[in-house]
């Protein structure tokens, strides 16, 4: 559990940035199986079956809390002594529980095997076992492999692992393919059919989403398409169409109303849309945003506020708090820095502004509590000890389940931060 | 390989974490990845603890599985040390550590902290929760309770108070009644554990003449253990219900030399007239469906039957360390013993029934709201509505009163239901209505498209009423509300999406 220790060099554009100081010990974040709460709504016909613990269920189950309406559509297959002892075969055991599976809920198109920490340590083949069964199941279902195991993935990185996974399998677009964009990263569908119809109107088409709400949908990609990042956690998801000859357009993340307009900008601009056009059609949607935002100015105006690593979307929340809202940042917590999807977020970051890549819970909330910030952001595990210490909190993973992205939700997302503020302001017990 | 949607229990280490985290002065080291962490917010948000569980976590990640993680994990144990200067430790590993084979028994051994430290072997791929609670515990009070030893002299017999643990159902208040009802017997309390208890408090366990055993799947394993070692002997009534707070009461006077009657005496249980009054008459017979853990489930039906005269039609438990002790009560009425934790074949067994109530987990309370029946929670896993903010104990007198309360109230008032089938094509009084006071199951109808705002017809467009859909029905109403006013304001007769919004914009707040 080492020392304070801040890098030396920082990549691409950054260099006048605040340090970036690397901190390792404790980290108190979720594992990548975590994103199966919203991708498996987002996805409609899909499945996510963990092949892990009784400790993955659990997770899940605790991660999703009271969203037990319905049958879900995620489950875990639970190791047992007889797995790990090799008394029972695992190959013919996970095929055994994806045949009942696929027969009970027929209406599947697409099962992804999740692994976990126990499934990688004791080396269980997962893409194996998915082409195996896919050859089986074709072509009424599809079944791939991912990783969202917490020696690996932290949180949100379990999202970035399922959506690399599909990239494989994407259609290649045609050889002469006019360009097309593809926005990568899970958004509720809110938001995705509010992007959709700006793209419309400025003239940005095709446009498709990865996800893609059905099974079946799966957008085209080759070099005539380029990506835009939805979601700042997304590097293998990146890197893989890259590897399908997709470019990658550079921009700020879209929250905030500064945040989408860089954000949609950078994306008209690479599909030729004329400035004065780009002004004409979002002019509207930014005022709107404005004015939703002045309403919760004075609230957040002038306020410190500390961020605990979480999601990896602390860096764009920082630079929407600070450069939107007027807040002062004490600390930004990241579970990991992407440099290169980030660097356009770290030029616009106050200079002064630390970010802590990786955690050591215990000192973190000793610099906290010594920092006395008016508003603190951290997970589930934290915000009542917080709380009950004095400090105003945002718990982070409401971030994750809410839409937060675009112009008509800056006022939400300013809002999700001004209310545990206006909270204690009511409060007089 | 099992296949799971929701499980009853967790894994063992969260057992211990219910010991750790009900105690003083006691912190675990746990070696296992980050996502474990998870399970502090089942402290914190589902009891609303207003402190984090003591536990640290090694989290290690796949770079150091090739490196060091012993050695990760014996860092992680000193520090610890250093920060919370506990009175003792548990040390153990979560599944996955479990398979690195990295003993942080002997790691923790090896570091010679100057403070017990106790391993815990908790096999992950065998066992569960309330397992790894009363292992964990066993194993603390072994280690601490200390050899046999004179009792110190006392005016009256004294007794310990075994099992209640955090995030167990109703533990806080239970603990309070049953402490109220021994001192009404004249019997000390000597030490109650986990809860709040301290490891120095363990070492005086020895001093009680007799345990009181309160929830057996997390106590029984010590309670046994200071039977042989320390001589005493614990009760075996659950004082869950009036009868058997009754039998109880008993019991205990029996193991004090006391006399019960000033117990018996304090009985301010109004379940007895209650039940009695004619009111009740229309609870005759009612088919109930009980699951839970083994303690809760065999009281709830007892009472259910005796003291509510209700009809057990189901009886299971996702407790199979107890099954035998359900198998046994459910022979009782008549019935087969459902052992299962999976929530599946729960579920099939309510919708086969069809029940006129069900008493169960916050399991069961999603399946007969799925399912449409009244429900009550009599037993953990449980969520944060079962942590009331009010006094509201399971066990004793006072137990039996919230228990008449909560298992009647969800059910249809006696009047009521005769009107029901008197008048079943009534607007309002028909099949599917529910008790009148539980409020309304379906929501009013908002008045829409032609709004009623303003004598201007509003209407709304395709797309707008769509994108409408979209937004959580919870907060639809005011959304649409919201819109027709803003629209109606403005002299708009179409509302568009970009109204939708526009009004969404200027009523942000
Ligand atoms: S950290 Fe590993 S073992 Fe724990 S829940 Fe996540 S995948 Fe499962």
């Amino acid at each position: 559990m080492n020392a304070l220790a801040p890098l030396s060099g920082l990549a691409n554009g950054a260099c006048d940035a605040a340090p970036v100081i690397q901190e390792r010990g404790q980290r108190e974040v979720f594992c990548g199986l975590t994103g199966i709460v919203w991708l498996h709504r987002k996805i409609q016909d899909a499945f996510f079956l963990v092949v892990g613990s009784r400790t993955c269920a659990h997770l899940i189950q605790s991660a999703a809390g009271v969203m037990i309406f319905a049958e879900p559509r995620f489950a875990t297959a639970i190791l047992e002594d007889r797995d790990l002892a090799g008394v029972a075969d695992i190959d013919d055991e996970l095929d055994a529980v994806v045949d009942r599976l696929l027969a009970r809920r027929p209406e599947i198109k697409l099962l992804f095997l999740v692994g976990s920490c126990p499934s990688e340590v004791i080396k269980i083949d997962l893409s194996r076992a998915a082409a195996r069964q896919s050859r089986q199941h074709a072509p009424r279902v599809r079944i791939l492999s991912y990783s969202g195991s917490g020696i690996e993935t932290t949180f949100t990185q379990g999202e970035d692992a399922c959506l690399a996974a599909l990239v494989p399998m994407l259609p290649p677009a045609p050889e002469n393919a006019s360009p097309s964009l593809l926005v990568v990263g899970a958004l509720a569908d809110i938001v995705e059919d509010q992007f959709a119809r700006l793209f419309d109107v400025l003239g940005v088409a095709p446009v498709r989403f990865l996800p893609m709400r059905r099974a079946a949908d799966l957008p085209p990609v080759g070099p005539s398409t380029s990506f835009l990042l939805a979601q700042p956690f997304l590097a293998d998801t990146a890197h893989a169409l890259q590897e399908r000859g997709a470019h990658w357009i550079e921009a700020p993340f879209p929250l905030g109303a500064e945040g989408t307009t860089l954000w949609l900008r950078a994306a008209a601009k690479a599909f030729g849309v004329s400035e004065a056009r780009f002004d004409a059609v979002t002019s509207p949607a930014r005022a709107r945003a404005e004015q939703a935002l002045a309403h919760y100015r004075d609230a957040l105006a002038g306020k410190r506020v500390f961020l605990f690593p979480d999601s990896q979307l602390e860096p764009s929340l920082a630079r929407f708090l600070a450069r939107e809202m007027a807040m002062r940042i004490v600390e930004i917590g990241t579970p990991y820095l992407h440099r290169r999807h980030m660097a356009a977020e770290l030029d616009l970051l106050p200079k002064d502004a630390p970010i802590v890549e990786g955690q050591h819970v215990e000192k973190q909330l000793d610099r906290c509590r010594a920092a006395r910030p008016d508003l603190v952001v951290c997970g589930l595990g934290l915000a009542n000890p917080l709380e009950a210490e004095g400090f105003a909190t945002k718990w982070s993973i409401e971030l994750l389940f809410s839409p937060i992205q675009g112009y008509d939700q800056a006022g939400d997302l300013a809002e999700l931060f001004a209310r545990p503020l206006n909270r204690r302001a009511r409060l007089e017990v | 390989m099992q296949l799971t949607l929701w499980t009853y229990e967790g894994p063992p280490h969260v057992g211990a974490m219910r010991v750790a985290a009900a105690m003083r002065g006691l912190h675990y080291v746990l070696h296992a990845p980050q996502g474990d962490t998870y399970a502090d917010l089942l402290f914190t948000m589902i009891e609303r603890r207003d402190t984090r569980p003591p536990v640290t976590y090694t989290t290690f990640q796949a770079r150091d599985l090739g490196a060091d993680t012993a050695e990760l994990f014996k860092s992680a144990a000193r520090e610890a040390y250093e920060r919370f200067s506990p009175q003792a430790m548990i040390v153990g590993a979560s599944c996955t550590a479990e398979l690195l084979q990295d003993d942080p028994g002997g790691l923790a051994k090896a570091l010679d902290l100057p403070c017990p430290v106790i391993p815990l072997e908790l096999p992950a791929y065998q066992k569960k929760e309330n397992w790894g609670a009363s292992e964990t515990f066993y194993r603390l009070v072994r280690s601490l309770a200390g050899a046999r030893r004179d009792r110190p002299l006392r005016d009256c017999k004294s007794c310990n108070i075994l099992g209640p643990t955090a995030l167990g159902f109703r533990c806080r208040d239970d603990v309070r009644e049953i402490a109220k009802l021994l001192a009404a017997l004249g019997v000390d309390v000597n030490v109650i554990a986990p809860l709040g208890a301290s490891p120095k408090d363990l070492t005086r366990l020895g001093d009680a003449d007799f345990n009181v055993l309160l929830y057996p799947e997390i106590g029984l394993a010590a309670a046994q253990w200071l039977e042989r070692a320390h001589g005493q002997p614990f009760t075996r009534s659950i004082p869950i219900g009036v009868g058997a707070t009754r039998d109880f009461i008993a019991e205990v006077a029996r193991m004090a030399e006391v006399d019960p009657a000033s117990a018996l005496e304090t009985n301010d249980s109004r379940l007895p007239w209650y039940s009695r009054s004619v009111d009740s008459t229309y609870l005759t017979g009612k088919r109930v469906f009980i699951f839970g853990d083994a303690t809760h489930a065999i009281a709830a039906a007892r009472i259910a039957q005796d003291e509510l005269g209700f009809e057990v039609v189901g009886l299971g438990t996702y407790a199979r360390e107890f099954a035998r002790d359900v198998r046994e009560a459910a022979a009782r009425y008549g019935v087969e013993a459902l052992v299962t934790d999976d929530y599946l074949d729960v579920e099939a067994k309510v919708a086969e029934l069809q029940p006129e109530l069900v008493l169960g987990t916050q399991m069961e309370r999603h399946i007969a709201k799925r399912l449409g029946l009244p429900c009550a929670v009599i037993s953990a896993p449980v969520h944060v509505q079962d942590f009331p903010a009010r006094y509201s104990p399971h066990m004793g007198f006072e137990g039996a009163n919230v228990i008449f309360d909560s298992w009647v109230h969800p059910l249809m008032m006696g009047l009521e239901e005769h009107l029901l089938t008197m008048f079943r094509d009534d607007a309002e009084f028909h099949d599917a209505a529910a008790p009148s006071h539980l409020g309304e199951k379906q929501p009013h109808r908002q008045p829409s498209a032609a709004a009623v705002v303003s004598d201007i017809i509003l209407a709304w467009a395709d797309d707008a009423e769509k994108e409408l859909k979209k937004i959580p029905f919870f907060v639809r109403g005011k959304a649409r509300r919201n819109t027709e006013k803003f629209a109606a304001e403005r002299g708009l007769s179409t509302i568009t999406v970009e109204t939708l919004y526009d009004a969404k914009a200027h009523f942000a707040r």
